[in-house]
């Protein structure tokens, strides 16, 4: 008798009207065209010759000449090289050096571990502007700038916090029961790390990984102002160089736009499920 | 009636949450020191500790050494009076030595006296609470929305973060080729429906329309996901509980939905107004912080300074640096006893 009485309330709250209904696809289409349709536009953008880039049709003189223009006679595959070498390096660096840290974090109550929490979070909120300064002329005087090492070693300073903190989210995830059985089984507290918690966290490690690839993919401040001269670019500056108070090549933009947003857009498919869990664990289940 | 249900319904809500948060608090592996002897404290606490803190060792390396070293250098800095034509360099093979000169807080009075960054400020904290709040609104909507039962729900949620899966800078590129004053597609819209174009980038108050539209579309994706995250952690139990009780929809979302979302917004909430506050793609890519400096906010600004400006003043600019994180950190302490005050701990 309950039961029947909860289930027909419970059809009841899933209930709409047609026209409750229709509401609710027309706002959630709408909203839909002002996400989609900026990238819509980028893409059909790159698909028509450079003096046609503001034409408002859809197709018309459908051309790849922008993409064999901005792969061929642009220093596009170098400023790709750049961005990977730099980001690559920083990632591994990072999630490896964090990864020990977030375990730490979330494993064990040792002094120190509240004013580290704290430092972990404050320095996610440095703006640009404090460290970039100090950072320019210390690379200056290591002779570092315009080279891709100095552009790791300030990336690092985004990526550990970030990944640290992300990595105490999975670990918290983890029980603690696995860990004591290590220890049981006679594991020191490394081994238990390595051998038995590593493997367990591996889709974290990806996706705090693929995290801190994007934030340094994505980096305009530092590259903008440690690297000069065309060949030493990453891609975040070197798409500046096609549109600028001088030139307008929208064509070459556009194109090499999407070549840099279609293999990042596509692994955020795979792995945007986890992205918020990770970020928000740390904070709600310490 | 109703709202005596609310109130318990809601308590439930925070409960396991809250059985979540004891359950790791003596957690510390111990036992390596020996009962019988009585080593000294910081011996006993390193034979405990040893291996926590070796952990965590390469991090707090790192963050001492290339953020550690740079901040305080910058601290330094920023009450010098360097600029490009002091600071040490080298031209050809002729080394030049420092020769800028300790000012204290010299460069503090001047920015403080001085109504530039009084109106940069005033600007970022209108840009950060409005991008922030509205993205959160809609972010909250929509995330209502696809929390229902609804046809084509998995289209709508990978449409909807789409700009979250592009990489900001690229983003911004585009709305740059959509804004553009003479021929963007936005102004050409509006040709064909007969209004004149609008300066969407180069008239003080649209630029300031258009950055703030631009980062609202940017952010929305993220808060849409965590809420929709957070709203998928609510028990169904409690609707039904509430239902039954004769709660109404408004009612229930007053005291199931908000309360049961709390946790993941404070975290969001805090973290966006961070990233907002410090946005510097979104601007110096689309307005350089023009026309003029309408768009500056105080980010870009600092890095006008040092980079743009000629000559370069490295102490002003780390001085604006400094100021920009102790308001950071302010907010961030705020904002922390705030929650506590309510009961959420961390």
């Amino acid at each position: 008798m309950v039961s029947t009485d909860t289930q027909t309330r419970r059809r009841g709250r899933g209930e709409r009207s047609p026209l409750a209904s229709a509401g609710l696809h027309l706002t959630l289409l709408i909203a839909t065209v002002v996400a989609v349709f900026p990238p819509l536009w980028l893409v059909v953008t790159s698909f028509k010759p450079t003096t046609d880039a503001f034409d408002t049709s859809l197709v018309k003189n459908f051309t790849f000449g922008n993409y064999s223009h901005v792969l061929a006679d642009t220093r596009f595959l170098a400023w790709l090289g750049n961005s990977l070498l730099v980001v690559g390096l920083t990632t591994v660096i990072g999630v490896f050096i964090s990864a020990t840290t977030g375990y730490a974090v979330s494993r064990f109550r040792f002094p120190g571990l509240r004013p580290l929490m704290w430092m972990l979070l404050i320095t996610q909120m440095f703006p640009v502007a404090v460290l970039i300064v100090p950072l320019y002329n210390l690379l200056a005087s290591l002779g570092l700038l315009n080279q891709p090492v100095g552009l790791v070693i300030t990336y690092l300073t985004i990526a550990v916090p970030f990944c640290a903190w992300m990595m105490k989210g999975y670990f918290d995830g983890i029980p603690a029961e696995i860990d004591e059985a290590g220890r049981v089984d006679g594991l020191t507290p490394f081994g238990t790390f390595w051998r038995l918690i590593m493997p367990l966290a591996k889709p974290g490690l990806a996706v705090t990984a693929f995290y801190s690839f994007i934030t340094g993919w994505a980096e305009v401040a530092y590259a903008s102002a440690f690297m000069t001269g065309e060949e030493n670019l990453t891609l975040s500056g070197g798409l500046q160089t096609f549109v600028n108070q001088y030139t307008a090549d929208w064509g070459s933009l556009t194109a090499a736009a999407v070549l840099i947003a279609a293999p990042a857009a596509l692994v955020f498919g795979f792995v945007q499920r986890h992205l918020v869990s990770g970020l928000t664990a740390g904070a709600t289940k310490s | 009636m109703a709202v005596e249900t609310g109130q318990s319904v809601a308590k439930a809500a925070g409960a396991p949450s809250a059985r979540g948060h004891g359950r790791r608090t003596d957690n510390t592996p111990g036992g390596t020191g020996r009962p019988g002897t009585q080593p000294g404290r910081l011996r006993r606490a390193l034979s405990t500790h040893w291996y926590a803190w070796s952990m965590v060792a390469p991090v707090v390396t790192v963050i001492g050494v290339i953020i550690g070293y740079p901040l305080l250098r910058g601290v330094y800095l920023s009450l010098t009076d360097a600029n490009e034509a002091n600071v040490e360099r080298t031209i050809g093979v002729n080394h030049i030595p420092a020769t800028y000169e300790f000012v204290g807080l010299d460069n503090y009075r001047a920015i403080l006296t001085d109504n530039v960054f009084w109106d940069r400020l005033g600007w970022t904290v209108v840009w950060t609470v409005t991008c922030v709040a509205l993205s959160f609104s809609l972010g909250l909507v929509l995330a209502n929305m696809l929390n229902r039962k609804i046809k084509g729900r998995g289209f709508y949620r990978m449409a909807l973060i789409l700009p979250w899966a592009v990489p900001a800078f690229v983003s911004v590129f585009t709305w740059k080729l959509l804004f553009n004053e003479r021929s963007g597609l936005f102004n050409q819209l509006l040709a064909g429906g007969g209004i004149d174009g609008i300066s969407w980038l180069n008239d003080p108050t649209w630029a300031k329309v258009s950055v703030i539209a631009v980062n609202i579309w940017l952010g929305v994706p993220f808060m849409l996901v965590a809420m929709l995250g957070g709203l998928q952690s609510i028990p169904g139990e409690l609707y039904e509980a509430a239902e039954m009780d004769g709660a109404s929809a408004w009612q229930r979302f007053r005291h199931i939905t908000l309360p049961g979302l709390r946790p993941v917004a404070s975290t969001v909430i805090l973290l966006s107004a961070i990233w907002t506050f410090n946005m510097f793609p979104v601007i110096f890519l689309l307005t350089r912080g023009g026309p003029g400096d309408a768009t500056e906010i105080l980010v870009t600004y600092a890095y006008r300074l040092s980079f743009v400006v000629s000559p370069r003043d490295f102490a002003g600019s780390a001085a604006w640096g400094v100021l920009i994180l102790a308001l950071l950190s302010l907010f961030a302490v705020v904002y922390r006893r705030a929650l506590k005050k309510q009961g959420d701990m961390w």
